[in-house]
């Protein structure tokens, strides 16, 4: 019984249907499945899929992002069971993510969240034109690993260099690493303003940010 | 592998490049410098069916002066349209005017060789590679003999590569290399033998016979006597001109698509005055020779236009046309080849040119390259996805899915999205790749169509011919070169 409901959690995750797969989460909470099976015998196994099919060319864009989609409205369901039982999920590691100051632009750094999300870790997607200091500071709340900081200006870009500053400031520069994206963000600029991480698109980031956490 | 053929069809597309008065005129002018200026047919029998339908016939010239209504007249009897056919019939080509079919390009000297990218003289291994190849791409509809067979005498030649491409693919072939009297017959006999009897090849022509004209208002002895032969045979017969401005035409476009239409409609009045009613194509590959050198081009804005408007001048005829496109001027495949090839085939394509020509070749069709073919069918690809134009209506407007992203936020999540994310055009050989990822390999798509023939040469295996044809090709070609 519970094998073929994890069959149909995975392929909710396959198929991008947030609704379904909130609904079997419902389902395996009646049952007194354990909501950790059902995270990882059920829905990961449809990320992973998704994922391998990503990988070799086959599935899209679209379909990676609907699958997170899913896999978030899984969770937010098994949440309270998780907190209830006092067990929690093993994630990849915490990471905060937003768009600097001054700056608007949404799609890439939605981007990257999501597919860090989906590959298993916290996000806490701040949104765009966020202040440092609530920035840092949101980074000291969760105790967060990775910050990450998005720029597409070349006017806005030298924020990721202030955010680094404010961490080393608030004593939080070894412990926090710092990944920095966006068009005019080079490999150099990461360098010269002292930055842990970088990437040009968002599934390379993904990659990024595993190795940081040293589980790349 | 896929036996599939893309083709363009149901355009949405169109360019008006000569309006009614404008192709009225070129015929006109066309007729006069038939009658009043001539076309030479430097053969007896050419000449022969000339005078018997009242034509004006200089023997010592070999001149022909004849009226526009013997031509007019002659041309109605041509069908417009017939099937090409193919070895395997799914994947015979209408010739129907709702389609455009890519063939490969003839007749190189020289090919890049795929191991080591050195320049050498062409064999008749290249063309059994070169149609193994084409097999597996569904881009590739027919064949040309892409290069020549040098290491085999030149009076079986053209047979020998007939032969191999057969041998090494199940499409449709037209050959631009039979332009002898023995030839040609042999060459209907083998496509007899293949499709099993005279009535069946009649039926579903299996081979098409393309001849080059000799301009400026000339034709080639062997190759009118090889056309007549293949056309009694029922085989689609099609007179190719290359006439190119400042050399062999006049400096002006309009002159030069009037000289070569008055070689190209007289030769289809020719073949339709001896047979009529036999299956006949318009082919062309005009261009305008460089004003510095005289050279050909091989490419260039006269060529481009030359594309679109003699598919208006076939329609006028109603003529199926196959038309000189991509075979880039370029040494090697690079930026002017691209530019070329694009240019060239979304103009003969806009007009849905019946078969496009020119797959492959380099250097104004000298030298074959392996990578270039792969290149030229993502070229035709690209013109293929551009040929279906946008679709407007409820779904592909999709207000919900706007409505439910609103302001901000993207479509990635959109169900809509999935549902038409994989009719976004994919490249094989464009790089989208990060720069970091190029950086570190610094390749291009050449290296991947490169790579991708080796796999294709190492792996595709075409369905083969039965061994008892092969012996009969065998046999045909042995008394040919034994009378030669």
């Amino acid at each position: 019984m519970s094998n073929e409901l994890f069959e149909k959690m995975a392929q909710s995750i396959i198929d991008g249907e947030d609704e379904i797969a909130a609904e079997l989460a419902q389902e395996a909470i009646a049952a007194g499945i354990d909501p950790l099976d059902a995270i990882n015998q059920g829905y990961i196994k449809g990320v992973n899929v998704v994922g391998e099919e990503f990988s070799c060319g086959n599935a899209f864009l679209p379909e990676l992002v609907m699958a997170g989609e899913a896999m978030k409205a899984a969770v937010e369901v098994l949440e309270p069971e998780l907190a209830r039982l006092g067990s929690k999920r093993e994630m990849l590691g915490t990471v905060v993510i937003a768009t600097v100051e001054g700056d608007i632009h949404d799609i890439g750094k939605t981007l990257v969240g999501t597919m860090m999300s989906a590959a298993g870790f916290e996000v806490y997607d701040m949104g765009v034109d966020v202040p440092i200091v609530d920035l840092v500071s949101k980074a000291r709340e969760v105790d967060a690993d990775i910050v990450g900081v998005s720029a597409l200006l070349t006017t806005t870009m030298t924020k990721q260099r202030d955010v680094i500053e404010a961490l080393d400031d608030m004593g939080l520069g070894d412990r926090v690493k710092v990944m920095v994206g966006g068009a005019p963000v080079t490999r150099s600029w990461m360098e010269e303003i002292g930055a842990d991480g970088y990437s040009e698109d968002a599934i390379g980031a993904v990659n990024v940010a595993k190795e940081l956490m040293g589980k790349g | 592998m896929s036996s599939k053929i893309k083709s363009i069809t149901d355009p949405k597309l169109s360019l008006d490049i000569l309006t009614k008065e404008e192709l009225d005129k070129i015929h006109e002018a066309t007729l006069q410098i038939i009658e009043n200026t001539g076309v030479r047919f430097p053969s007896e029998r050419a000449l022969a069916i000339w005078e018997a339908h009242g034509a004006e016939v200089d023997h010592d010239s070999q001149v022909v002066k004849v009226t526009g209504e013997v031509i007019e007249e002659a041309l109605k009897q041509a069908p417009p349209a017939y099937p090409l056919a193919a070895r395997n019939p799914e994947q015979d080509l209408p010739l129907d005017g709702n389609h455009v079919f890519l063939g490969t390009d003839g007749c190189g000297v020289q090919v890049q060789d795929l191991e080591n990218g050195d320049i050498r003289t062409s064999k008749l291994q290249d063309v059994a590679d070169i149609a193994r190849v084409a097999d597996s791409l569904e881009e590739i509809a027919f064949h040309w003999v892409a290069v020549s067979a040098q290491d085999y005498p030149p009076e079986s030649r053209g047979l020998h590569e007939l032969k191999v491409i057969w041998e090494n693919s199940t499409k449709h072939i037209q050959t631009e290399s039979i332009y002898t009297v023995a030839e040609a017959k042999a060459a209907v006999e083998m496509a007899t033998v293949l499709a099993g009897s005279r009535e069946a090849l009649r039926e579903r022509p299996l081979l098409s016979i393309m001849q080059c004209t000799a301009p400026p208002l000339g034709h080639d002895g062997g190759s009118l006597d090889a056309a007549l032969i293949s056309a009694e045979a029922g085989l689609p017969v099609g007179f190719m001109t290359m006439t190119s401005c400042l050399t062999t035409a006049p400096a002006t476009l309009a002159g030069n698509l009037a000289v070569g239409n008055a070689e190209v409609i007289s030769a289809a009045a020719l073949i339709q005055l001896a047979y009529p009613g036999a299956p006949f194509f318009y082919a062309a590959a005009q261009t305008a020779s460089d004003p510095r050198t005289g050279a050909y081009t091989g490419g260039g804005p006269e060529d481009f236009l030359f594309g679109a408007a003699t598919n208006k001048l076939a329609d006028y005829y109603k003529l199926p046309l196959s038309m000189g496109s991509f075979a880039t001027g370029a040494k090697w495949p690079n930026w002017q080849a691209g530019i070329e090839n694009s240019l060239s085939t979304f103009m003969a394509s806009v007009v849905m040119s019946d078969m496009l020509l020119g797959a492959g070749l380099l250097h104004g069709s000298r030298i074959f390259s392996f990578e270039q073919l792969l290149m030229d069918c993502e070229i035709f690809d690209i013109v293929h996805k551009m040929m279906q134009g946008i679709e407007v209506n409820e779904e592909t407007l999709a207000l919900d899915a706007v409505h439910a992203v609103g302001p901000g936020g993207n479509y990635l999540a959109q169900k809509h999205s999935r549902r038409h994310m994989r009719d976004i055009w994919l490249p094989k050989y464009f790089d989208r790749r990060t720069y970091e990822e190029w950086d570190q390999k610094k390749d291009d798509g050449r290296d991947w169509a490169r790579e991708k023939a080796r796999q294709v040469l190492q792996n595709h295996e075409p369905e083969p011919l039965d061994p008892k044809i092969v012996k009969e090709f065998e046999r045909i070609i042995r008394s040919v070169e034994e009378e030669a």
